[in-house]
């Protein structure tokens, strides 16, 4: 666009008078704001905190947290050791050791023999979820990871199958078995959506 | 003097060190609530019922911490400088009447008992002012000990921000005086209570509007607080002055801070919202009833004063330092000196029927 161009319009500061310009007005209108807010949360009972432990956070629906590996209807683990997910993995956290499926799994020709993760050196980026040919690696909604040790928080094969244990209730896979119904987004706090659902939810401690 | 009255001023000494500093810890938690409370959050809460334990963990947490004094600082203005915050915050309190003072001084079998450390000081309003400026120092050595350069350039704009201010804040507050024809504070306080008009009384908000405005943009500036804590603005200078203190010393900043606080939001009570007058009706001028009910007025305004003071800081960001010295020498100079011009003159003029 050229500077005389007919369709670039100008526009001018608004002029202010002289009461605007010692900026008394707009200062009581900010304190006017921040008044209602701090009654608000003071008396009124908006205030957003979660009073965590109490309390728990219900994370949305696409909330990356600690990983899962799935299992299929026979209970086998749905990874196929195809390294896929190794290979996109930017952090380069996970570690898969392959071998040859035994002759009566029929369907695939390896599983992984041992698979590692790192969780102190993922990103949580989901970029394994997304590689993935046969969804068998997931992230769940679980945020509160913790470990006194860092070998604590190496996650090999049967701690990622648990994690699937634990959270397959409440969070479906997204394909394979139960047969996949891919919720909407919903907000996070709505007790509905999907997610984690702490039991605790129902009853919330009123907040101090 | 007796060794009686020297008992007494003991004990109000004591009284008085000890009440503000523990309102000092009790602001602290306050302001973390506000702070909160504008956020949409709930503040600290864990602490005890309703978190009020708060303060106790705070104290106890500045005082077990690790005490560091860095290897190249300047070692003993690096340990004075606290201790000077401290001290002239403190001693601002000597002459600020919490109470009665004079003939309305409430008695003890005939001894008068006023509730004021040094009572009928005449230069009582130059004396804060004046103890009011020492904190500066406390300020400049505590930058330029700590060798640090963000410390250093804390120190300089804390310097040259005070000194800017010193002259509004000071002009603001001869208007009042030349009205009362006092520095007493106790008298300013008299002379709001028994003039005005019917029930509308003399505050000082009301007789001198742009004196109290400039008085309480200044005391904002003197006080080191938001909108105009350049001096520690942690997103440019790290903490400012106080980058290089840890543990108590960096508590004695903290407190000499908020006594601050209090000083001026006395000083703004006291000058400019009447002092212990409860609006709409009158006290007997004597007793203890009448006494207790003045201190309780007083004490009221000072904590409305205090979280007046907190809500502006989350209200406004933090001015830009040219914005600062303009506001100061372009604005509020030339404002308080046409205020005080406007006042001599009306005064000349009213002379007779005021």
């Amino acid at each position: 666009m050229k500077l005389d161009d007919p369709n670039l319009k100008r526009l001018e500061p608004p002029k202010l008078t002289l009461f605007e310009k010692t900026y008394l007005p707009q200062i009581l209108g900010g304190l006017v704001v921040t008044g209602r807010h701090i009654l608000g949360a003071a008396v009124g009972g908006k205030a957003i905190t979660v009073q965590y432990p109490e309390e728990q956070h219900v994370p949305s629906a696409n909330y990356r947290g600690v990983h899962r590996l799935n299992k299929d209807e026979q209970g086998r683990v749905k990874c196929v050791a195809c390294m896929l997910c190794a290979t996109a993995c930017p952090a380069h956290c996970i570690d898969i050791v392959g071998a040859t499926a035994p002759p009566e799994w029929e369907d695939r020709e390896k599983y992984p023999e041992s698979f590692v993760i790192d969780e102190l050196r993922c990103i949580y980026c989901g970029m394994c979820e997304e590689a993935c040919p046969v969804d068998a690696i997931e992230l769940t909604g679980l945020y509160d990871l913790t470990g006194l040790s860092r070998e604590e928080m190496i996650y090999d094969k049967t701690k990622l199958l648990s994690v699937f244990d634990m959270t397959k209730d409440a969070e479906p896979m997204q394909s394979g078995n139960p047969p996949a119904t891919l919720a909407l987004p919903t907000s996070p706090l709505e007790p509905e959506g999907p997610g984690p659902r702490p039991s605790s939810s129902a009853g919330i401690p009123p907040r101090s | 003097m007796a060794t009686w009255q020297f008992l007494v001023i003991l004990v109000k000494i004591v009284l008085i060190v000890g009440i503000f500093q523990g309102a000092v810890a009790y602001m602290i938690m306050l302001e973390r609530k506000i702070a909160a409370w504008a956020q949409d959050r709930v503040g600290p809460n864990r602490a005890g019922p309703f978190g009020l334990l708060q303060p106790l963990a705070d104290g106890a947490k500045m005082l077990l911490k690790e005490d560091v004094i860095p290897g190249y600082v300047n070692r003993p203005l690096y340990i004075l400088a606290p201790a000077i915050a401290i001290v002239a915050a403190t001693i601002g309190f000597a002459v600020v009447p919490f109470g009665p003072v004079g003939t309305d001084a409430p008695t003890v079998s005939g001894h008068a008992i006023e509730f004021q450390i040094a009572p009928n000081v005449d230069i009582g309003i130059l004396y804060v002012f004046a103890i009011g400026s020492l904190a500066v120092y406390a300020v400049i050595l505590g930058g330029w000990a700590s060798n640090n350069k963000y410390s250093f350039l804390g120190g300089l704009r804390n310097s040259a921000q005070i000194i800017s201010y010193e002259i509004p804040l000071g002009l603001s507050v001869l208007g009042m005086i030349m009205m009362a024809r006092s520095l007493d504070l106790g008298e300013i306080m008299a002379w709001q209570e028994q003039n005005g008009l019917g029930f509308i009384p003399a505050w000082g908000i009301l007789v001198q509007p742009l004196g109290c405005l400039i008085f309480l943009i200044s005391a904002f500036a003197e006080t080191n607080r938001l909108p105009f804590d350049l001096a520690e603005a942690e997103q440019e200078l790290v903490g400012g002055f106080h980058t290089e203190y840890s543990a108590m010393k960096f508590g004695m900043f903290f407190l000499g801070e908020y006594l601050h606080v209090i000083t001026v939001s006395f000083l703004m009570s006291i000058l400019f919202l009447g002092g212990w007058d409860p609006l709409f009706f009158d006290l007997g001028s004597n007793g203890w009833i009448s006494a207790v009910i003045k201190v309780g007025v007083l004490f009221f305004k000072v904590f409305l004063m205090v979280v007046f003071i907190m809500w502006i800081r989350w209200t406004l960001p933090r001015f830009r330092y040219d914005q600062l010295m303009n506001l100061a020498w372009k604005a509020l100079i030339p404002l308080a000196l046409l205020n005080l011009i406007v006042t001599m003159i009306l005064l000349q003029l009213f002379r007779g029927i005021g």
